[in-house]
């Protein structure tokens, strides 16, 4: 079942991520990414991390991704025309390095020192209050300081994207 | 004897103090002479004395300084006084103090007046610390120290083209005989282990035998050193074939011609040679070589004057005859004859030179002969002391340069072998010089006036600071001879210098063989005559003869007025292969090769950077493909190390 | 059951097509759109290695990957308005003021 279900998912991924990348459309790009996101939420869920996927179903579908369509609207921008003109050896070279990672996976040792089973998910007595355990007590100065990171960024922009700041 | 020490510093001091004035400050400009003239005469006085402490205590030794120590070499500088060194000096201060006096008067109002005097106190400070070097290395040193100056001197009016190349030519003469020279006395060190004169003298010998392979040949050593070392007076002393410069050098001042032309700097090869004899006369084959060169060139170097018009030249071309005589006298045992030969040449040499200085200044700057004529009424002191000069230089008695020049005929005759060869080359000379100088008085000062009408009014005689010089040196050149009278117990030359140039009594007493000595005098005295009356023949008498003798035998008179064509032969085989060998070495090695190197340099960095630049296109995708690019590569590595 | 290997897989291409996307793509806002791809990839591999390891760092580490992904979409765009307002463009091939 899992294994359908991952096919599945895997499958749309790709496609949709594609999609992102060989849109004309700056909107048909930023539609095709959401739809990646949820495949990717999906096989979250798939993986036992159902607080994960939620989370960003609600931050990158619902907040990044409207921001982007926000931008995109705003600046009213029409389709270009072609790609870049390197784009033939930045295909050639995507590939070159998708051969040489599948070499470099295949190579190492994933399956001997992963068990293929992984523990049912009742052991970890719930997705959501094990991060939340993690994050208040192990990881609370990150936390704090994801904080920071986030009021910076939200002044940098309001000063960045202020009108006459640096029109002169 | 720390008075020694004088004798050079005080012109040293003089070239200092006047050279440091005009540096900072206006200089001393025409007011030089009150520095330099007092320091010669000091310089003359402290060397009378040494003369007399010498003559009767015996050698002086002074050593100032030492210059050079490394290993087991050493060589100081330092004033040495022998009895050879105290003639010299009294020669060379004699000759400089009356030089001194002489510019006070000829350079007056010459733009260069202080210079000149700066560099006349550098060159007598030169050559009187070649005189009493004890070793082969301060004697080089000075050597080139008096070639240095004769260069300063002779183009001492540089902005004249002639003066600058003749200076240069003597220069680089001088350069061919000293690199023999230098190469001798390397040689002498590698085989003796120092340069001392003493100690050369001692071992030296002891390489009698030994033989040295160069380039396949095999050389005594003791003849190479021998005969490099003469390379060295070869140039110095003008001899075949290196006396191109000497002419030249008149482009110099006449007092310069006087002093360094004559008396002194010219004198230093043939000094060389006698006070180097114990070298020489390890080697019979190096004093023959020294003979036949002093001969040849006696004999070649009065042909040419004999159709010279410039008076100057005459005087030079004779002055190299003279050195002739003084070369072969000591290429033939008789260093002592060949030394008093150079005192007496060189007081009625300088005569003669600074006489023909006072008819060039009374003319303002003619040095014509065919221009001139009829100067003895307007000239007087000029006249007098010329002619006494003259007398002298032909060798008539009771003259000076009738004992001299005798005494080197009698040895060359007596020298056995081929000695009556260069005794008969010697009188042949002595014909030509008795010719050649009284045709230059007759031309000058007697016989109808073919002056400039414009110089012929301004025509006056020579101020005294200039005629009492003239006249000092008249006297000399009437008394000095009288030291060497070839009579037992009055002979002084032979008394004084004997024991040092001719040591282990290879100098027969020719006092004692009375009967040769008066013939082969009487045949010299007949010489110089013959060649006086004939003189007078063809320029006071008949006139017109010579120009008949010139259209009759063309080639001869061209040959000797153009100096045998030495000058072109050497422009041709050696000046210009030279010019044109170093004009392609600049071309390719300095231009195409080191140029371009450099150059290249230059242009391969911007050819690169603008390539480089290339890089920064400010194009953030070209940046991501090259990291892209690059974690291919790293990937690559892995998996090949892997 | 599903290898970790095939997770890791797929990460991988994600991720290289988020590459290509980012040299290839003209238009700057797509271009930050491939980077969320790789760094959607990222965190695929994060939560994959998570469940198989049995641990929950990798899970707190996706958090933060959020956080910061956020942050960067949010002060990226604002410049990218601000890049607008100025040169009226949004290919990034005439923001090349750094050239030479």
């Amino acid at each position: 079942m899992t294994t359908v279900l991952f096919s599945y998912f895997a499958g749309m991924i790709v496609l949709t991520a594609a999609g992102v990348v060989a849109s004309r459309k700056p909107v048909n790009s930023a539609l095709s990414l959401l739809v990646m996101f949820f495949h990717v939420a999906g096989l979250f869920v798939l993986l036992d991390a159902e607080f994960i996927a939620a989370v960003q179903i609600i931050v990158y579908a619902g907040a990044i991704l409207v921001l982007y369509l926000f931008v995109v609207m705003l600046l009213n921008l029409r389709g270009e025309e072609s790609y870049h003109t390197q784009y033939l050896v930045g295909l050639t070279i995507g590939l070159a390095i998708l051969i040489e990672a599948v070499l470099v996976v295949s190579r190492s040792g994933f399956a001997d020192r992963v068990p293929s089973d992984p523990a049912p998910a009742a052991s970890l007595a719930g997705n959501t209050e094990g991060i939340g355990r993690a994050l208040y007590t192990t990881y609370l100065f990150p936390f704090e300081v994801a904080s920071m990171i986030l009021l910076l960024a939200m002044i940098g922009a309001i000063i960045l994207a202020k009108k006459g700041m640096f029109d002169r | 004897m720390t008075t020694d020490a004088l004798i050079p510093l005080l012109p040293f001091a003089a070239f200092v103090v006047i050279g440091l004035g005009d540096l900072f400050g206006r200089g001393f400009g025409s007011r030089a002479h009150w520095i330099a003239v007092p320091a010669a005469f000091g310089s003359l006085l402290f060397s009378l004395i040494a003369f007399g402490s010498v003559l009767s205590g015996g050698p002086h030794d002074l050593p100032l300084y030492t210059w050079a120590v490394s290993g087991s070499f050493r060589a100081s500088i330092g004033i040495h006084i022998d009895a050879l060194t105290a003639v010299m000096l009294l020669l060379v201060t004699i000759v400089s103090a009356l030089v001194h006096l002489y510019s006070v008067g000829y350079m007056r109002g010459d733009r260069g007046y202080a210079r000149f005097f700066a560099y006349l106190g550098l060159f007598t400070f030169s050559m009187l610390m070649l005189v009493t070097a004890s070793n082969l290395l301060q004697l080089y040193v000075f050597w080139e120290a008096v070639g240095l100056c004769s260069y300063l001197l002779i183009a001492h009016w540089y902005e004249r083209p002639a003066a600058a190349a003749a200076a240069t030519k003597a220069f680089l003469v001088n350069r061919v005989g000293d690199f023999g020279f230098a190469l001798g006395i390397f040689l002498v060190f590698r085989l003796v282990g120092s340069l001392d004169y003493d100690r050369v003298f001692a071992e030296l010998p002891k390489h009698a035998g030994e033989v040295i392979t160069v380039a396949g040949f095999d050389v005594q050593a003791v003849t190479l050193v021998a005969l490099l070392l003469f390379m060295g007076a070869v140039g110095k002393s003008a001899q075949l074939p290196l006396h191109v410069w000497l002419p030249d050098a008149m482009e110099g001042p006449t007092p310069i011609s006087a002093l360094i032309h004559a008396a002194t700097m010219v004198t230093a090869g043939v000094f060389m040679i006698a006070r180097l004899i114990p070298i020489f006369s390890l080697s019979a084959a190096a004093m023959s070589v020294v003979a036949a060169t002093g001969a040849a060139t006696a004999l070649f170097a009065a042909t040419i004057a004999l159709t010279q018009n410039d008076i100057k030249r005459v005087v030079a071309y004779s002055t190299v005859s003279q050195l002739g005589y003084m070369v072969m006298a000591c290429g033939l045992g008789a260093s002592t004859a060949g030394i008093f030969h150079l005192l007496t040449h060189g007081a009625f040499k300088a005569l003669l030179f600074l006489g023909c200085g006072s008819v060039i200044h009374a003319l303002a700057g003619e040095q014509d002969l065919r221009k001139m004529g009829g100067l003895k009424s307007r000239l007087p002191v000029t006249y007098w002391t010329f002619y006494i000069g003259a007398l002298a230089l032909a060798g008539i008695p009771p003259l000076a340069g009738f004992f001299s020049k005798d005494e080197i005929l009698v040895r060359a005759f007596l020298s056995g072998g081929a000695g009556i060869l260069f005794w008969g080359v010697g009188v042949a000379t002595a014909f030509l010089t008795a010719f050649y100088i009284f045709r230059l008085i007759y031309a000058v000062f007697h016989g109808a006036s073919r002056l400039d009408p414009k110089t012929a009014a301004s025509v006056h005689e020579s101020p005294p600071v200039m005629t009492v010089p003239l006249v000092v040196l008249a006297v000399l050149s009437v008394t000095v001879g009288w030291a060497g009278l070839p009579i037992q117990g009055l002979n002084g030359i032979e008394a004084v210098l004997g024991p040092l140039l001719s040591p282990g009594g290879s100098s027969e007493p020719v006092s004692g063989q009375a009967s040769l000595l008066l013939p082969l005098m009487g045949i010299s005295v007949a010489a110089a005559l013959s060649g006086w009356m004939t003189a007078r023949y063809f320029y006071l008498t008949r006139p017109e003869l010579p120009e008949r003798l010139a259209t009759r035998a063309p080639a001869l008179y061209r040959l000797s007025l153009n100096k045998w064509y030495f000058d072109e032969l050497y422009d041709r085989v050696i000046v210009r292969p030279t010019r044109r060998l170093a004009d392609r070495l600049w071309r390719t090695v300095d231009v195409h090769t080191i140029d371009e190197a450099v150059n290249g340099v230059g242009r391969e960095t911007l050819a690169g950077a603008r390539i480089l630049r290339l890089i920064q296109s400010g194009q953030l995708q070209h940046y991501a493909l090259v990291m892209m690019v690059g974690t291919f590569v790293i990937l690559t590595v892995y998996l090949i190390v892997q | 059951m599903v290898p970790l290997s095939y997770y890791v897989m797929l990460s991988t291409v994600v991720f290289l097509i988020g590459v290509v996307g980012v040299l290839i793509r003209r238009n700057i806002i797509v271009l930050l759109l491939s980077i969320e791809l790789m760094l959607n990839a990222a965190n695929i591999n994060f939560v994959a290695f998570s469940h198989y390891l049995r641990n929950l760092n990798g899970q707190v580490f996706v958090f933060f990957v959020l956080t910061v992904a956020a942050a960067e979409v949010v002060v990226g765009l604002a410049i990218i308005i601000a890049l607008y307002r100025g040169k009226a463009t949004v290919q990034i091939e005439n923001i090349n003021l750094m050239k030479g």
